[in-house]
């Protein structure tokens, strides 16, 4: 982790919609440091808030949302901006992969026309710069061919070289930040652990700071070197990507981790599950949001809600009850 | 015993939708009653085609496929005498539920179908017991679709292909939908099912790990052509094509590392082996011989493999300075 | 998601969306008015629609001389005939737009389900069909079988279905490639089945919307054929030959002209926001999802 301070902070972040008296929380106190050059994974399953975490980070919350909360990027304050404000901070300081490449393409240019429009936008470049400097970057991002490229339509490009321009084209501006909602889930397999490595190694090497949001806690190993566990727009469980693997606390992230069949599992045999399902966004029981699901829950789960405690430098942990049965 | 589905020389027509070369070409398998098949394979490998083959969705261009013992015709139709023997179960649970009907309406059409002779009685009376086969209570007839969540509506949609007790259930890509921690739950109930009622199976996935730890034998697929065939676990331990392996390393927590990636290329005219271009292994006779399927008893009984340079432990075998 | 799940069907859901919508509802609660208006008022109305008033021709409306909205150049009350007239006008509107619904309705679902050539043939007859002149027919209509009632229902039913079978038509196809049609078709169940069972009720969201705004315009094709002359015949009297009447005495008698021609646009107004308002409200798939991330 960076000595010179987190790139981005976030304290205390809710979301909601609706009318007060009935409102429906998608994120209900969300706190978190990003750190240059780290790949940070927010994992959740569907209701859990984390795509609406990410589009707080972006400004693109519908109208309908209210947000609490700060959030700071580079020490400077995200709460207050309007949509011109947000459209200087978008793509230039922060940056967005997501999940379907066909829509963040233009289907009617080519994928030279929309990078030299965004280093027209950001950098004011033009010419013979811009084209090197596209070139440049398509071969950072694994499109080695990067002069055919910049001539083709996106549909001429596969799902995996199309993400790969996504990711050209988000890195372009330089952003310090850069959120890719759940970018390797509409791609092939064998094109998942490419596209996700690539995007650690970007990291990595140029300092970009990336939040890596997914539904599968699986595919972080390798990739991200800190993980955020959501449920019920909270965090339950929070550390370095080894340390929860190894040990994780939280009966849900246990669960997670146990209940996909690796290579290595009997064959035939009932798999390690959590029972029930995750309850859409806002409809949260009183307590913890996983109790009824919990194999481990104690009466107090249902009415109070555990806050998170740090176990380690790195690691915290919201619960009462901690361990693994599965 | 002979067996219960039979697919030979399988030939389909791409679909419209599916612009990446031909639908299926030369598909050959067999699956016993009682037996689980995994097909795996990614877009564009015409696995949903072969499902909708499988259940009389789709015409066959070429080759034939037999269900107990009876050819189904090319043009796609199927008696219906013939339907109530297989039956399928989707990728998106809840689009696969017809939004206006109840979960019961849903439950009984089945049963309208093919047991006319069955009352209103009698018709709900079976609902309700394959409801609580799949973990359902009874009160979920009263409801809709929207009402119910991925995995619930997974587990009707099961409950519905299971309402006149088919011999083989064709499940195309049923748990990608879900949430991890569901998907885990149905994959667990499907297991029960299937050795409860002795049903035969074919599990369409791209996961190769999870086919592995249900399915009795596997199959690889891509662009259509049958890859790599065989035991499952004897497969995943030991690949023989390069694709099957590439597939394993894309298993998170795999010891397996996939080649090194051949440059990436937009597609090409196919000529020669499928899977060329993405293979580091390609020599000039892949670009000019697709390689037939050949078989690999070294491995395990019943492997075939179609490659010219098939890997041997994990390794690639035959190619110079390798 | 309890265990009892209420079945919430989707007219509830998307009524209470309606209900949100202001002016939906208040153009609602203005054709109801019209409509028992239309239906009980000419008994409330001491004048009837045909008595003629020898006192009082075309005298200007005041609350005073029994004559509301004041008299026609024959001496007949205005709002007695406009209540009368709006009889008939709402009714070809209804009458006709059935016609043009189940017309449209059958002959579109079976296109758009059965695909193909019969689809390419039946779509090629509505595109000649379209290119008829209207007016040219009706007029031919009229000469041939005299200026009836149930012809002017007829020739409108008859012209605007092609509208409701193209959009029938398309949602159809979209339907038919949905995954329940598949496995209803997996199952086994026939077309006729499937087109019964899955794809109508399927298309009712739809047809509620665009029948709702067939209606305004069945009623000015009605009001344009009376305008001309070709349209009801006395005795029976519309919306449409009110405003016909009221045009040729603008210059005397403007009031003869500004009430029919308020109410006729108040009324298509109103069935214009209801349309939206309920194509806004049954907008398919918007029904409260439990998987939304």
């Amino acid at each position: 982790m960076s000595a010179t301070g987190p790139v981005l902070q976030v304290t205390g972040l809710q979301v909601s919609y609706g009318p007060v008296h009935r409102s429906t929380d998608a994120v209900r106190g969300l706190d978190f440091e990003l750190y240059a050059g780290e790949v940070l994974a927010v994992v959740g399953e569907s209701g859990s808030g984390k795509s609406q975490t990410a589009l707080a980070l972006l400004g693109l919350l519908g109208p309908g949302a209210r947000r609490r909360g700060r959030m700071l990027l580079e020490g400077k304050s995200l709460d207050e901006l309007d949509e011109a404000g947000w459209t200087r901070v978008r793509g230039r300081r922060i940056g967005l992969v997501s999940q379907d490449p066909g829509q963040a393409l233009n289907p009617y240019l080519s994928i030279g026309k929309q990078m030299l429009e965004m280093l027209r936008w950001h950098q004011g470049l033009g010419g013979v710069k811009a084209r090197e400097q596209a070139e440049s970057m398509l071969r950072a991002v694994g499109l080695t061919d990067a002069p055919s490229v910049l001539g083709k339509y996106p549909h001429e490009l596969s799902g995996g070289m199309q993400q790969r321009a996504v990711m050209a084209l988000a890195l372009l501006g330089e952003p310090v930040v850069l959120v890719a909602d759940e970018p390797t889930t509409a791609l092939d397999v064998t094109t998942q652990s490419q596209v996700l490595a690539l995007i650690a190694s970007l990291a990595r090497q140029s300092g970009t700071a990336v939040l890596l949001i997914t539904h599968d806690l699986a595919v972080v190993r390798g990739v991200a070197d800190r993980v955020l566990v959501m449920y019920g727009g909270r965090v339950l469980e929070q550390g370095r990507t080894d340390e929860l693997f190894a040990a994780a606390g939280h009966p849900y992230t246990a669960g997670l981790i146990a209940c996909a069949p690796g290579l290595t599992s009997t064959p035939g045999s009932l798999l390690p599950s959590l029972q029930g399902q995750a309850p859409g966004a806002g409809d949260w029981p009183q307590g913890c949001p996983f109790h009824p699901r919990c194999p481990r829950r104690l009466e107090k789960c249902a009415t109070s809600m555990p806050v998170l405690e740090q176990i380690s430098t790195t690691h915290w942990r919201a619960c009462f009850n901690p361990g693994s049965d599965l | 015993m002979s067996p219960l589905l039979e697919v030979h020389d399988l030939g389909l027509s791409f679909d419209r939708s599916n612009a990446l070369g031909p639908g299926m070409s030369g598909v050959s398998f067999t699956l016993e009653p009682g037996h689980v098949l995994g097909v795996v394979g990614e877009s564009g490998s015409g696995k949903t085609s072969l499902a909708r083959a499988l259940v009389g969705l789709r015409p066959t261009r070429s080759g034939h496929i037999m269900l107990m013992g009876q050819r189904l015709p090319p043009d796609g139709t199927m008696s219906t005498d013939l339907r109530r023997q297989v039956q399928m179960v989707f990728q998106n649970p809840v689009a696969s539920l017809d939004p206006r009907m109840t979960i019961l309406q849903s439950l009984e059409e089945p049963l309208r179908v093919h047991r006319g002779d069955m009352d209103a009685r009698q018709r709900l009376a079976r609902a309700v017991d394959v409801l609580e086969m799949v973990g359902l209570p009874s009160a979920t007839l009263a409801g809709y679709p929207h009402q119910f969540s991925g995995g619930q509506c997974q587990r009707i949609a099961i409950a519905r292909a299971l309402m006149v007790q088919p011999a083989l259930l064709i499940c195309d890509e049923v748990v990608s939908a879900l949430d991890v921690s569901v998907q885990a739950q149905v994959l667990n109930l499907l297991m029960s099912l299937q050795r409860e009622l002795g049903l035969a199976m074919v599990f369409i996935s791209h996961d190769l790990a999870v086919v592995r730890h249900i399915c009795d034998q596997v199959a690889v697929i891509y662009r259509g052509g049958l890859l790599e065939q065989g035991e499952a676990v004897a497969l995943c331990a030991h690949p023989a094509h390069p694709y099957t392996r590439d597939l394993l390393a894309a298993v998170p927590g795999a010891r397996v590392s996939a080649g090194r990636p051949a440059p990436l290329a937009p597609d090409q005219p196919n000529s020669g082996c499928a899977y060329r271009h993405r293979c580091e292994l390609a020599t000039q006779l892949c670009v000019e011989r697709a390689p037939g399927l050949g078989s690999r008893m070294d491995l395990s009984p019943d492997r075939k493999v179609a490659c010219h340079h098939p890997l041997v432990s994990g390794k690639p075998a035959g190619i110079v300075g390798q | 998601m309890s265990t009892t799940p209420v079945a919430v069907t989707h007219w509830r859901a998307a009524l209470a969306r309606l209900a949100e919508n202001r002016a939906a509802m208040a153009a609602a609660v203005v054709l109801v008015l019209v409509c028992l208006a239309v239906l009980v008022g000419p008994w409330l109305v001491s004048a009837t629609s045909q008595a003629v008033d020898w006192d009082q021709i075309s005298t200007p409306p005041s609350l005073h001389n029994g004559h509301l909205l004041g008299t026609d150049a024959n001496g007949r009350d205005l709002l007695a005939r406009m209540l009368m007239g709006g009889r008939i006008s709402l009714a070809v509107g209804l009458l006709a737009t059935l016609v043009s619904v189940l017309i449209g309705v059958i002959y579109g679902a079976t296109a758009g389900y059965l695909g193909g050539r019969v689809d390419q043939l039946m779509m090629r007859a509505v595109d000649v069909l379209y290119a008829l002149p209207f007016l040219f027919l009706v007029i031919l209509l009229t000469v041939y079988f005299g200026r009836h009632i149930m012809l002017i229902f007829l020739a409108i039913g008859a012209i605007n279905w092609l509208d409701m079978s193209r959009i029938v038509r398309g949602q159809a196809m979209s339907l038919k490639r949905q995954e329940f049609v598949l496995a209803a078709q997996a199952t086994g169940v026939s077309s006729a089945g499937i087109l019964l069972r899955h794809i109508l009720p399927n298309l009712t969201g739809i047809v509620v919307v665009y029948a709702t705004l067939t209606v305004p315009q069945v009623i000015l094709a009605e009001s344009f054929l009376s305008f001309l002359g070709l349209g009801v015949q006395e005795p029976l009297t519309s919306w449409g030959s009110l405003i016909s009447e009221g045009a040729r005495e603008m210059e005397n008698a403007p009031w003869m002209l500004v009430y029919p021609g308020l109410v006729l646009g108040l009324t298509l107004l109103c069935l214009n926001f209801l349309g939206d308002g309920l194509r806004d409200a049954l907008d398919p798939m918007r029904d409260d999802r439990r998987d939304g991330t």
